[in-house]
């Protein structure tokens, strides 16, 4: 019997999420006993063509990582759907719009006008040559993939049937995901619920969390830089922002154990439409302030608001990008 | 005047008003038993603040409000017991919280803070829901409809 075919792929991403692959150590080779790998272009010699060729549903299993930018990035979310019988998103970018999604707070115009003309590493003459669609060059045309004005998580272009959070997702939670997989086919159990979350928990950041947490009064906010945080205390309790309270748990309270408060990356906990609004709602119950200045001041010291609770969930938030509409930037 | 002169009229007339549609999330114990009054005291209240009655101005969680703006309210009216009146002692100050924060994120988001508004009424204020009513209807009507961007 011929193996599973297994494809997996990078859009807008970092490549954190191919590293994490790796970083499953010797389980590599057991995916490659168990799965025919089709297609991984990060690390492998595949052309688009050759998945273009395939049956439709002939792969079995897709992890796509990254958001949706540019066009090529929906061509092939649209074509790997189409080959694929379960396609993942996996990653925090492919899950929410990650990082990549905070781009959502500028216009496209001012992104080109940033990167191919203000920043100090561009050289490029006085009006700055930005990116086209197509080019004429010595009588041939070529053509580079459209740059979106929003970034989209893959859900928001094509059906998915599980997400992986984290960013990027944990190892340990990949090999979890994997040997699953790999039990499910040999003993044909059934899958999971489609749009299920896998690799992670059903709580908050909070639940795995060392940290003693006592009766929250927060009257003012630190950067990280600005105190050395207790060991064995919660980092709120503190008036160091965590976003515990309003992420999914399944990291094993990675960043905390650390001494760093948690960023948000798994996204938004079960049940939870908005990461950012449910952190608002949590920060509101535990300021101590009973006027609307007081309440001001201390959310004042809370630096880049939206960037801070969107941090990993902005392109697939209610909002999903900053609008233009009647507020210049 | 002829039929055809007059239907543009009319026409014309309608779209040069802007019609707000404001949803307001009034509080069981005050802000709602308010408006009720003003109803049965037969005072007038705009119709475009559509009413969502909820337990507590506690109850209502930020991402209520940026889901309502998402749908394609003009602006949204939060209203509770003053302070000291919560039926559930301090709801109130999480709200107050909760929407200062609100108004300090939404111009990130393109939104005018103005188009969110926070009141304390007492189920005996009607009088109140009724100025703030119209109030807060001419304030959106002079910031214009809320254009999302669609992509």
């Amino acid at each position: 019997m011929s193996k599973p075919k297994l494809a997996l792929y990078w859009a807008a991403s970092c490549g954190g999420c191919e590293i994490t692959i790796l970083d499953i150590e010797e389980k590599i080779l057991d995916v490659a006993n168990f799965f025919d790998i089709v297609f991984w272009p990060c690390a492998m010699d595949f052309k688009y063509e050759d998945v273009e060729k395939m049956e439709d549903g002939e792969i079995l299993i897709t992890l796509f990582n990254g958001a949706i930018r540019t066009s090529e990035n929906e061509y092939l979310a649209k074509l790997l759907r189409q080959k694929s019988k379960i396609l993942v998103a996996f990653g925090s970018c492919a899950h929410e719009g990650c990082i990549p999604g905070l781009a959502n707070l500028y216009p496209k115009e001012e992104i080109f006008e940033y990167i191919y003309k203000e920043s100090p590493s561009v050289i490029n003459d006085d009006k700055g040559i930005y990116p086209q669609k197509k080019t004429l060059i010595n009588g041939y045309e070529i053509e580079i993939p459209e740059f979106y004005e929003t970034v989209k998580p893959l859900d928001a272009v094509v059906d998915v049937d599980y997400y992986i959070p984290g960013c990027p997702p944990q190892s340990f939670q990949v090999v979890n995901v994997i040997e699953t997989l790999v039990d499910i086919l040999t003993n044909n159990k059934p899958l999971p619920e489609k749009g299920s979350i896998l690799g992670a928990g059903d709580k908050t950041c909070c639940d795995e969390c060392p940290r003693t947490r006592k009766e929250k009064r927060i009257k003012t906010f630190y950067r990280i830089h600005e105190i050395i945080p207790k060991e064995d205390e919660c980092l709120l309790d503190q008036g160091i922002l965590c976003l515990g309270p309003a992420t999914r748990s399944g990291c094993g309270a990675l960043c905390v154990k650390a001494n760093i408060p948690c960023r948000g990356c798994y996204g938004a906990p079960p049940n939870v439409e908005d990461q950012g609004a449910k952190m608002i709602s949590a920060l509101s119950s535990v300021i101590d302030a009973s006027t609307p200045e007081e309440a001001r001041r201390i959310f004042s010291k809370i630096v880049d608001q939206v960037g801070t609770f969107y941090r990993f969930s902005l392109a697939a938030s209610l909002m999903k990008r900053r609008h233009f509409t009647e507020l210049k930037s | 005047m002829e039929i055809a002169q007059e239907i543009e009229i009319k026409a014309k007339e309608n779209l040069k008003e802007f019609n707000p549609r404001i949803v307001g999330f009034l509080c069981n114990w005050c802000a709602y038993s308010g408006a009720d009054l003003a109803g049965v005291s037969r005072l007038k209240t705009s119709p475009n603040i559509r009413i969502i009655r909820t337990m507590c101005s506690g109850r209502v969680d930020p991402s209520f409000i940026l889901k309502a703006f998402q749908l394609g309210a003009d602006g949204v009216l939060v209203a509770g017991c003053h302070f000291g009146d919560c039926h559930y002692i301090e709801g109130n100050f999480k709200t107050m919280r909760r929407i200062e924060m609100l108004k300090m994120i939404l111009p990130q988001f393109g939104i005018h803070p103005d188009r969110l508004r926070l009141e304390w009424i007492s189920a005996a204020e009607a009088e109140k829901y009724a100025k703030v009513s119209f109030e807060f209807t001419e304030q959106i009507k002079k910031l214009g409809p809320l254009k999302l961007n669609s992509h």
